[in-house]
């Protein structure tokens, strides 16, 4: 492993970004940086800024609009990136599979990681999900 | 010379995209637009395609956060319908599981709004308390957010007599910490400083634009749901309905602190007054052509369900207007006039749930451009 390896491993930092979910994932994402499951043992931060951003997280089904800006957001994070798709619904749209303003499932239009099955899933699940994506770097 | 400032959709104050276009001049706010709809899936759609007890899935994740609102309302007005009547015991547990919710998610709130303040110690303290919470639910309904536990005619999951112990002495821990919150929030500087007389709805505003739930119980008016149309077992127990005078944020911080305090008297009575009996009662799939409307007080204001049926066992309309589409007009009043700082608080203030809004589109006039949807891409998936 290379010196840069290492250290991106280190401190990766997570941007989130809702295409459309029911926020119950969302909020199991934000349950992760509380005391109780505390990513940041792990070198993990939640930043609010693509350019800032080594991990997409995305949760929720795609939508028509929010499509677009995902595919943007994913173009606006610098390399090497990686996204982890949080909940059913990104990875099959879950119980909106077939509403008519959802294109989804995500890898039709950026390349996915890791997924995290579940409705919610629990955070130990995200974080857990989160850590087997690094060891890849 | 003013100068817009856009927000979103990707953006720091809320964990759902949405875009909001302001226009100030300096540092003060006059004039704000809204563009929703990032989110919409297109649920009111999809309701009438699947079943009523498919519905029930739908419904509950038109928001993860107020699930069980959504449910009991969905549940509500579909038995209204068929005309079921729910057992007692159902009836009582339905409250319970509301009442948990509210504690949740007024916990969750307070906690955004301290981040929003960044007052970030204050966020671990109420998300660590809403943990607790978080731990009841997943005893009673096996999941932490979505609890799949209500079901048309009745719950699918019981109170066991032993989770009542565990559960006095969690509400208790609740109820203390609650306390010390009330006591922080009316006493810290920063807090004070940051909330005060930030925001203001005034009375006459809320009463003019409908606004609903804790939002306008903050601005004086004294409404909710569960005293003045009481479903579930509200009927059978006391409770206060809280109002502060104010309108600003911090009235709107007190009101929900104070709301748990209510919510933990709320399920310490319904645990004792537990009935017993069975849980549900039977439904039959096909529901005769009728209409109904069901409202519930929902943790963030009131939420409506409208439903039509036609004989068969598939709606054929229903309506949901959850409460923070009806509190989006409050955005107007509270930003005008105010500074740039003041955005994320005061737009975190009226807790709003986009999830559920969305099932609408609203579109800027200024600048938005309008996407048209065609009919046939409307029908188009359902091949
Ligand atoms: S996977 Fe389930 S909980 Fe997560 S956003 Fe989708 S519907 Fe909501």
């Amino acid at each position: 492993m290379g010196l840069v390896s290492f250290f991106r491993r280190k401190s990766p930092w997570l941007l989130h970004f809702d295409t459309g979910g029911c926020n119950g994932c969302s909020i199991e994402v934000v349950a992760t940086i509380i005391p109780r499951h505390d990513i940041e043992r792990f070198g993990m931060q939640v930043r609010g800024s693509p350019r800032h951003a080594d991990i997409l997280v995305v949760t929720g089904p795609i939508t028509k609009q929010a499509k677009d800006r995902i595919i943007r957001i994913y173009e606006q994070m610098p390399e090497p990136k990686m996204v982890v798709a949080v909940g059913s619904c990104p990875a099959s749209g879950c119980v909106f599979y077939d509403c008519y303003n959802v294109v989804g499932p995500l890898d039709k239009f950026i390349p996915v990681n890791a997924y995290v099955p579940g409705c919610p899933p629990k955070p130990e699940a995200i974080i857990f999900a989160l850590v087997k994506a690094l060891e890849k770097v | 010379m003013t100068f817009v400032v856009p927000f979103g959709p990707q953006h720091p104050a809320l964990k759902e995209p949405e875009y909001f276009r302001f226009e100030v001049k300096g540092e003060e706010i006059i004039d704000l637009n809204v563009r929703l709809g990032y989110i919409h899936r297109g649920i009111e759609r999809a309701l009438q395609e699947r079943s009523y007890l498919h519905n029930i899935y739908l419904a509950e994740r038109i928001c993860g956060i107020c699930n069980v609102a959504h449910t009991t309302a969905y549940c509500q007005t579909i038995e209204q319908l068929a005309n079921i009547e729910v057992p007692d015991r159902a009836r009582f547990i339905r409250t319970i599981l509301c009442e948990l919710e509210r504690i949740h998610s007024h916990l969750l709130w307070a906690g955004v709004a301290a981040h929003e303040i960044g007052f970030n110690t204050l966020f671990m303290f109420f998300w660590r308390d809403r943990e607790l919470v978080l731990d009841l639910k997943e005893m009673i309904s096996g999941n932490r957010q979505i609890s799949a536990s209500n079901t048309l005619g009745g719950v699918r999951r019981d109170v066991k007599p032993e989770y009542v112990p565990t559960m006095l002495r969690v509400l208790n821990k609740l109820e203390k910490e609650t306390k010390y919150y009330i006591d922080v929030c009316t006493s810290d500087r920063t807090i004070l400083a940051r909330c005060m007389g930030v925001g203001v709805l005034t009375k006459e505003d809320a009463i003019k634009l409908c606004i609903v739930g804790p939002t306008t119980r903050a601005s004086g008016v004294d409404v909710d749901i569960r005293r003045d149309d009481p479903y579930a077992a509200y009927d059978e127990i006391s409770f206060k309905v809280i109002i502060e005078r104010e309108g600003d944020v911090l009235a709107k911080v007190i009101v929900r602190l104070r709301e748990i305090l209510e919510s933990i008297r709320i399920i310490r009575q319904a645990l004792k007054a537990l009935p017993r009996g069975p849980l549900r009662t039977k439904v039959a799939p096909k529901i005769e052509p009728n209409e109904a409307l069901g409202r519930i007080e929902a943790p963030r204001g009131e939420l409506l369900y409208y439903a039509i049926s036609n004989g068969t066992d598939k709606p054929e309309r229903i309506r949901v207007r959850p409460p923070t589409y009806a509190n989006i007009p409050s955005f107007k009043p509270m930003f005008v006039g105010g500074t740039i700082a003041e955005i994320p608080i005061v737009m975190a203030s009226i807790d709003p749930c986009f999830a559920c809004t969305d099932r609408v589109t609203l579109v800027d006039s200024h600048t938005g451009k309008a996407r048209v949807v065609s009919f046939d891409e409307l029908r188009g998936r359902r091949k």
